[in-house]
């Protein structure tokens, strides 16, 4: 078993395939910085997604999730967000080495692309669906007259199943129901077909049968272009229904890693079998997700040792002190813990 | 009783004003406009001429900054007459009109639009109106008119500001009463029997009580450069009486002869209007943090 | 959509008729509206002929009525100053007036659209301070004034600009000023927060996250946002500018309406005045009219809605 600290492992995965990641996240650490002082709401984050594949990001909400997400491509909130450390390589170039500029023109949009929380606020009310989702063909040079991006607008729409897609380019967006919103959110998202793309939390608005079908079109989606996809989101069973493998993030860091029946099986940190725990078995009622005492650690006062420690049933002396590092479960299966060797099998507890 | 007990806690004014004068107090507008109000208390004894002496063989001295004398610190007019003494006296027809402008302006529509959002009903119907109607006409169109049947003055002036602008204070406090009739305190009083005058003194004017505040402070400047609008075109103070837009009139004739007489005053009406204006906005900062509709 | 039009019309309508039934009672406050309406020198007969035209003899609603009517053929009687009809003279300076209320606006927005929109992107800036100082400075001052601080630099001192009149498309730039900036406070403030709210929205980031340039962002996806509460607002200033240019007109000897009813008024020409403020009113609530029915060319949710 090898101890690292987070700072200075490379997130070696080799579950799937010998080729590059499309996506390689490392080391990366954003800061924002309030009147109060700066916060690092990601602190060290780091992994691979390979083409065709998809990751997902689990956590309670204040995790960090999000702002991984904006991370990615430069959309931190300004003034007072900024990355401080780490790299985004997409397609092996660094998107934090990129001028504002090179990182609109070449790839947002283009090769990497977002999906928010909301589709009902995600439109600009005043254009037409075909103008929003024909603009990253027009101004990626993927279209060169207005006839093309509408054509290309129209095949985008078709491609999320919006039915007759031609006769609703020049409807606004007020006139779409919220599943069908968040399909335009997503044609535009896929319109350059990029490598990567990045949903937040894509159907936490919608209702559950909406969802299910956001879900398998992604998944059709991928199968046609190969897309990458990092899908954000606090549901472990949205995650288990898509994932291929899975990054449990808490406090700002990744506590553990790994493909997603691993996880799901062998849970090894404490955290995420806690979240496994909180998933409302078949026929429960239940909506509530995580039944997990305590809430996660203020950005403004962060534990110095595992950031789970207060809120861990294992925790002892050695977890308060000092950060774990990463160790190596097997077929790209790792998490951060102290108590995981002591415990010897990772489903103690 | 219940009265008492069912009162809002957060209208008491003097409280919150006492609290405010820490950070970002607009000192400077507040001294601005303190000044104004003083020097039209004050102003004969501290002018250092008679505003109306006439002195031909002293015309068109210039400021003291552009060759002039301290004698007359801002120059002089065509017939001799100190700007700064005149400046002094005018700031006392501006307080004045903007006093009993706003006071009967703010009134009248305070009660009309009290009655209007209390009542509700017919009265309601027709008070809005009314208001209506006269929000279709632009309100320099309608003191022209007025002006015109009325002998110009300084009674006229506060005439024809308060009628176009009780439909102002109307309009919002109508609006604000709405909001606040249906609430329990409110029911609660008129169930234990309070009359509808109780309820105006004791539940509803507190509560609009820092609303009229601000729309009060940021008239002042409106109704001044008003006055002035008026006076300039010879319909509102008349020479020689003097206020600032008499000066800027008479300085009119002359304009080639002397740069002054045309920018003092100006500035003069400029300096109030930016303070007052600051001082509203500050004031609204503070009392409508909401932003409500002012 | 046609019912709200053919509803706002009604209002406008009813609007109008409430101003002349003002303009009808201010008129009538003064006791005998002959002596308003006839020069002092005029002869007993024609006081006479006026008092039967006018129908002072009839109850005072029927009067009104005879007003209306009179309004409503367009017959506002005859100009004793400038011996015409009333009508005639009106609509032969009213297109002076709504040049000169145009190019004003058209100013005013020159100034408060960048100001705003730039503010709103570098708040806290110098430029958001500068801005926010130049705004707040034609708030502070009487439009008649900055016209005559203008004449004083620029045509007295620097003798670039003229000074009067309306010969040629120099002559409107410094009235069009004078009368411009004091909407500018205002409008730069309401764009500047529309701006702030409009910037940190969903869609200009998912706008930017799909590689929309900054440029685009701000002055076409996020500026069409704000522009609906801007246009209320201008709407409001271009009417009063319309119905109000009065002393600007009669500082640059502006040869509009504004200065027509002054000069009237002091000829005590009373035919002309009361016409003249009732054409300000009317030309004052078409405007707002054109404004509200503006709303749905900017924002579809406005348009498929009513």
């Amino acid at each position: 078993m090898t101890e690292m600290s987070p700072m200075d492992h490379a997130p070696a995965d080799q579950s799937r395939t010998d080729q590059p990641p499309v996506l390689d996240v490392r080391h990366l650490v954003t800061e924002l910085r309030l009147r109060r002082g700066a916060l690092r709401p990601v602190d060290g984050v780091s992994f691979r997604v390979g083409r065709g594949e998809t990751l997902g990001i689990v956590g309670e909400s204040g995790s960090g999730k999000s702002m991984t997400c904006l991370s990615l491509l430069r959309l931190l909130p300004r003034p007072g967000g900024r990355i401080a450390a780490g790299e985004v390589l997409v397609a092996g170039t660094d998107l934090t080495k990129l001028s504002e500029k090179e990182l609109a023109r070449d790839w947002r949009g283009r090769r990497i692309s977002m999906v928010t929380q909301d589709p009902m606020s995600s439109l600009n009310p005043v254009y037409t669906v075909g103008d929003q989702v024909g603009a990253p063909l027009r101004y990626h040079g993927l279209a060169h007259s207005r006839a093309e991006a509408r054509a290309r607008a129209a095949d985008a729409l078709g491609r999320v199943r919006i039915p007759s897609p031609e006769a609703r380019l020049d409807d606004f967006p007020h006139q779409f129901s919220g599943g069908m919103r968040q399909r335009v959110v997503s044609a535009m998202a896929i319109a350059c077909a990029p490598e990567v793309m990045i949903a937040d939390e894509p159907t936490s608005s919608l209702d559950v049968t909406i969802q299910v079908k956001m879900m398998d079109l992604y998944k059709q989606i991928q199968e046609e272009t190969g897309v990458a996809i990092v899908l954000i989101t606090h549901d472990m069973g949205v995650a288990a229904s898509i994932c291929d493998r899975i990054a449990v993030m808490y406090a700002g860091r990744i506590v553990e890693q790994g493909p997603a029946r691993e996880i799901f099986r062998n849970p090894a940190h404490p955290y995420t079998r806690a979240l496994l725990n909180a998933i409302p078995k078949l026929g429960e009622k239940s909506k509530r997700l995580y039944a997990l005492g305590g809430q996660p650690p203020s950005l403004l006062d962060m534990p110095g040792g595992c950031r789970f420690a207060p809120r861990c049933t294992l925790a002892d002396a050695k977890c308060l002190a000092a950060y774990p590092g990463d160790s190596d479960l097997g077929s790209g299966h790792r998490a951060a813990c102290w108590r995981l060797s002591e415990e010897g099998a990772p489903d103690a507890a | 009783m219940t009265a008492e007990t069912t009162r809002l806690p957060d209208h008491g004014i003097g409280a919150q004003l006492r609290s405010l004068f820490g950070d970002g107090f607009p000192w400077i507008s507040a001294g601005i406009l303190v000044g104004v109000i003083l020097l039209a208390m004050v102003g004969p004894m501290v002018s250092p001429w008679q505003p109306g002496a006439l002195d031909l063989r002293s015309a068109f001295q210039p400021p003291v900054w552009a060759g002039g004398a301290w004698s007359h610190p801002l120059g002089t007019d065509n017939l001799g007459r100190d700007i700064f003494s005149r400046i002094i006296a005018g700031t006392r027809v501006s307080v004045i009109v903007a006093f009993w402008a706003i006071l009967l302006s703010g009134a009248i529509g305070t009660i009309i639009g009290m009655i209007a959002g209390y009542f509700g009903g017919w009265a309601d119907t027709i008070i809005m109106r009314l208001v209506d109607m006269q929000l279709s006409i632009p309100p320099l169109a309608l003191a022209l008119i007025l002006a015109a049947v009325l002998d110009p003055g300084l009674q006229a002036v506060v005439i024809v500001i308060t009628v176009t602008y009780w439909s102002w204070y109307a309009r919002i406090v109508r609006g604000e009463v709405l909001s606040l009739r249906e609430r329990e305190y409110v029911a609660l009083a008129r169930i234990a029997g309070c009359g509808p005058l109780t309820i105006f003194a004791r539940h509803l004017a507190p509560n609009i009580v820092n609303t009229l505040l601000v729309l009060a402070t940021l008239q002042v400047g409106q109704v001044i450069i008003f006055e002035a609008s008026l006076s300039f075109l010879g319909l509102g103070i008349q020479s020689p009486d003097i206020s600032w837009g008499v000066m800027l009139a008479d300085a009119r004739g002359y304009i080639t002869n002397a740069w002054w007489a045309i920018t003092m005053p100006g500035v003069a009406i400029m300096l109030t209007c930016l303070a007052s204006n600051l001082f509203g906005d500050w004031l609204r900062d503070v009392l409508d943090p909401k932003r409500k509709q002012l | 959509m046609t019912q709200f039009v053919l509803r706002r019309v009604l209002q406008g309508l009813f609007s109008i008729l409430g101003a002349s039934l003002i303009i009808f009672v201010i008129t009538r406050l003064s006791g005998d509206p002959v002596v308003l309406m006839l020069p002092p020198e005029a002869p007993e007969a024609l006081v006479q002929q006026m008092r039967e035209r006018l129908g002072l003899h009839l109850p005072v609603w029927q009067q009104y009525l005879v007003f209306l009517g009179d309004a409503l053929t367009g017959d506002f009687g005859t100009s004793y100053r400038w011996d015409m009809p009333v009508r005639d003279l009106i609509f032969e300076r009213l297109p002076a007036t709504i040049y000169l209320a145009s190019a004003a606006l058209a100013f005013s927005l020159v100034l408060s659209i960048p100001f705003g929109v730039i503010s709103a992107v570098r708040r806290g800036s110098w430029f958001d301070r500068f801005a926010k100082t130049v705004a707040m400075l034609g708030q502070a001052m009487p439009n008649f004034w900055v016209g005559l601080l203008l004449i004083l630099v620029f045509s007295i001192h620097l003798e670039w600009m003229p000074a009067f009149g309306a010969d040629t498309p120099a002559h409107v730039i410094m009235p069009a000023i004078a009368l411009g900036w004091y909407p500018v406070a205002a409008q730069t403030r309401i764009v500047r927060s529309a701006m702030l709210d409009v910037l940190e929205s969903d869609y200009i980031r998912m706008g930017r996250s799909v590689g929309v340039p900054e440029g685009v962002l701000v002055w076409k996806y996020a500026f069409r946002n704000a522009a609906v509460p801007l246009v209320t607002m201008m709407g409001v200033y271009f009417a009063s500018m319309l119905g109000g240019a009065f002393v600007v007109e009669v500082v640059f000897a502006w040869p509009g309406l504004g200065r027509t009813v002054v000069e009237a008024l002091f000829a005590r020409d009373f035919p002309v005045v009361q016409a003249g403020v009732l054409f300000a009113a009317i030309m004052f609530v078409i405007a707002n009219l054109l404004v509200d029915l503006s709303y749905g060319l900017i924002d579809p949710r406005i348009r498929h809605d009513r």
